[in-house]
C-alpha cells in the first residue's frame, strides 16, 4: 500500500466474506477489489484509490461532475452487486474512504455490534424496486374520432378535453393501482421504503412515475412479488409497473451508525 | 463504465425490461438514489462523510450545477427537500403527508384553479397533467 492511495469502502459482510475469483469484478477507476477482515468477524470490501482524487479538497468536484459521479457509482454499485450474489451485504454509502486498511478494520471493530444487528435483520432478504407510471397518451384510443360536423375550433376544444379528462383517469388509476400496489407489495414485505418518484428524461419512455417504494423481500417471495405485482396493472390502460431488482438492501441498511 | 452518459443523453432512455436487472444495465436514477441517498452512512477518514447536511449541501451543489442535466436523468428531490428548498413540498405519494390540512387546501384550490381553467377553456402549458398532479410552477398565474 503505498503513501500515495487510500481505501475505499464499498459494503460490509459477514467473516469470511469471499470474491468470486471466477468473475472479478473492477472497483472504482478499476481498482482490484480486496477484503479487509476485522477482529470480531466481519469483512469489508474494499479497493485503493489514489489518495490525490480522493482527498477532501478534491472529491466534492467529482461529485459535482455527473458523469464522474455516474462512473463512481456505477463501480461502487457493480461491487456490491456482486458481493451481494453471494452473501447479505451492507452497502456503504458512496465515497466512503478510510487512509488505510488498518483503519477499515478499526472502523469494523468499532462498528461490530451495530453491523451484525443488521446482517441479521437482512439476512435472507432482497430489496425490490417498485415504480408505478402513469401514461395518458399510451390510453388514447388509436383513432381520434372526429366529431362529424363540428367546426375546427369546436372539434379542436373537445379533443382537448378528451385528452383531460383521459389525463384525470389515467392518473387517478395509476393513484389507485399505487396503492393497491403497496398492500400487495407490503403483504410479502418485511419493511417497505418510500423513494421520491423521479422525474425527467428517465421515465419519460413510460410516462410520469407517480410511485417510487423499495421492498425488503424475503428471498423466497420474490418470485411471487414480481406475479402478483406484475398482474396488477397488465390491463390497465396508460398504468404500468415496474419492479427492479433484486438490489442489495441498500434502501433498509441505511441510518447513521454511532 | 465505458458508456458514458453524454454518449447516451441525445438517443431515447433505454427501455428496461418490466423487470431489470440490477446489474451494470440498471437504471442509473436507481442507482444514484441508493448510493448517494441509502446504504449505510459511516464517518470515514476524509470529511466528505456526505452525513447529515453534508450529503444534503452536497447534493444540492452538485444538482443544482448542472440542474437540466440532472433534471433529464430524473432528478429533483433537492426541489422536494423542505431543508434545501423553499419550493418544496410533500411527495403526493408519501404515505402521510406532515401537514394534511394545508395540502388539502392546497390541493382544493389547485383543483378548483384547474376546473376554472377547463371551463375557460384557457391554454396552459400542460394543463392536462396540471389538472391531475399539480406543480408549483404551473399555478403561479392562476394563484396572482
Amino acid at each position: 500500500m503505498s503513501e500515495a492511495e487510500m481505501e475505499y469502502v464499498y459494503a460490509v459482510g459477514p467473516g469470511g466474506l469471499a470474491l468470486d475469483r471466477t468473475a472479478p469484478v473492477a472497483g472504482v477507476d478499476g481498482g482490484t477489489v480486496r477484503t479487509v477482515g476485522g477482529a470480531r468477524g466481519l469483512t469489508a470490501l474494499v479497493s485503493a484509490v489514489p489518495a490525490d482524487r480522493f482527498a477532501e479538497e478534491h472529491l466534492a468536484p467529482q461529485l459535482e461532475d455527473l458523469e464522474r459521479l455516474e462512473a463512481i457509482a456505477r463501480a461502487h454499485h457493480a461491487v456490491v452487486d456482486a458481493a451481494f450474489a453471494t452473501a447479505t451485504v451492507l452497502p456503504m454509502r458512496l465515497a466512503t474512504v478510510y487512509r488505510d486498511q488498518t483503519r477499515v478494520a478499526a472502523m469494523l471493530d468499532e462498528q461490530h455490534a451495530y453491523f451484525e444487528e443488521l446482517l441479521r435483520t437482512l439476512d435472507g432478504h432482497v430489496e425490490l424496486g417498485l415504480k408505478v407510471y402513469a401514461e395518458p397518451r399510451a390510453a388514447a384510443p388509436a383513432e381520434e374520432p372526429e366529431p362529424a360536423g363540428a367546426s375546427p375550433g369546436r372539434a379542436y376544444l373537445q379533443r382537448r378535453r378528451a385528452e383531460r379528462r383521459r389525463a384525470q383517469d389515467t392518473y387517478g388509476a395509476a393513484r389507485d393501482t399505487a396503492e393497491q400496489a403497496a398492500q400487495v407489495a407490503s403483504a410479502l414485505a418485511s419493511a417497505r421504503a418510500v423513494h421520491r418518484p423521479q422525474q425527467g428524461e428517465w421515465s419519460a419512455g413510460r410516462g410520469e412515475n407517480v410511485a417510487n417504494e423499495a421492498y425488503l423481500v424475503p428471498r423466497q417471495h420474490v418470485d411471487r412479488f414480481r406475479t402478483e405485482l406484475g398482474a396488477l396493472a397488465s390491463d390497465l390502460p396508460g398504468v404500468t409497473i415496474e419492479v427492479t431488482g433484486p438490489w442489495a438492501p441498500y434502501s433498509f441498511a441505511g441510518g447513521v451508525a454511532s | 463504465m465505458s458508456d458514458s452518459l453524454a454518449g447516451r443523453m441525445p438517443g431515447p432512455p433505454r427501455t428496461a425490461p418490466s423487470y431489470a436487472g440490477q446489474g451494470s444495465s440498471a437504471n442509473l436514477a436507481d442507482i444514484l438514489e441508493r448510493v448517494l441517498d441509502k446504504g449505510i452512512v459511516i464517518a470515514g477518514d476524509i470529511q466528505i462523510n456526505l452525513l447529515d447536511i453534508e450529503l444534503l449541501t452536497i447534493k444540492l451543489r452538485l444538482l443544482v450545477a448542472s440542474v437540466d442535466k440532472a433534471k433529464e436523468m430524473g432528478i429533483d428531490w433537492w426541489e422536494h427537500d423542505p431543508s434545501l428548498s423553499s419550493r418544496a413540498q410533500p411527495s403526493a405519494t408519501a404515505p402521510a403527508a406532515p401537514d394534511p390540512a394545508l395540502s388539502e387546501e392546497n390541493e382544493r384550490l389547485r383543483a378548483e384553479i384547474a376546473r376554472l381553467r377547463a371551463a375557460a377553456e384557457l391554454p396552459a402549458g400542460q394543463e392536462a397533467d396540471a389538472a391531475a398532479r399539480p406543480e408549483p410552477a404551473e399555478q403561479e398565474t392562476g394563484r396572482e
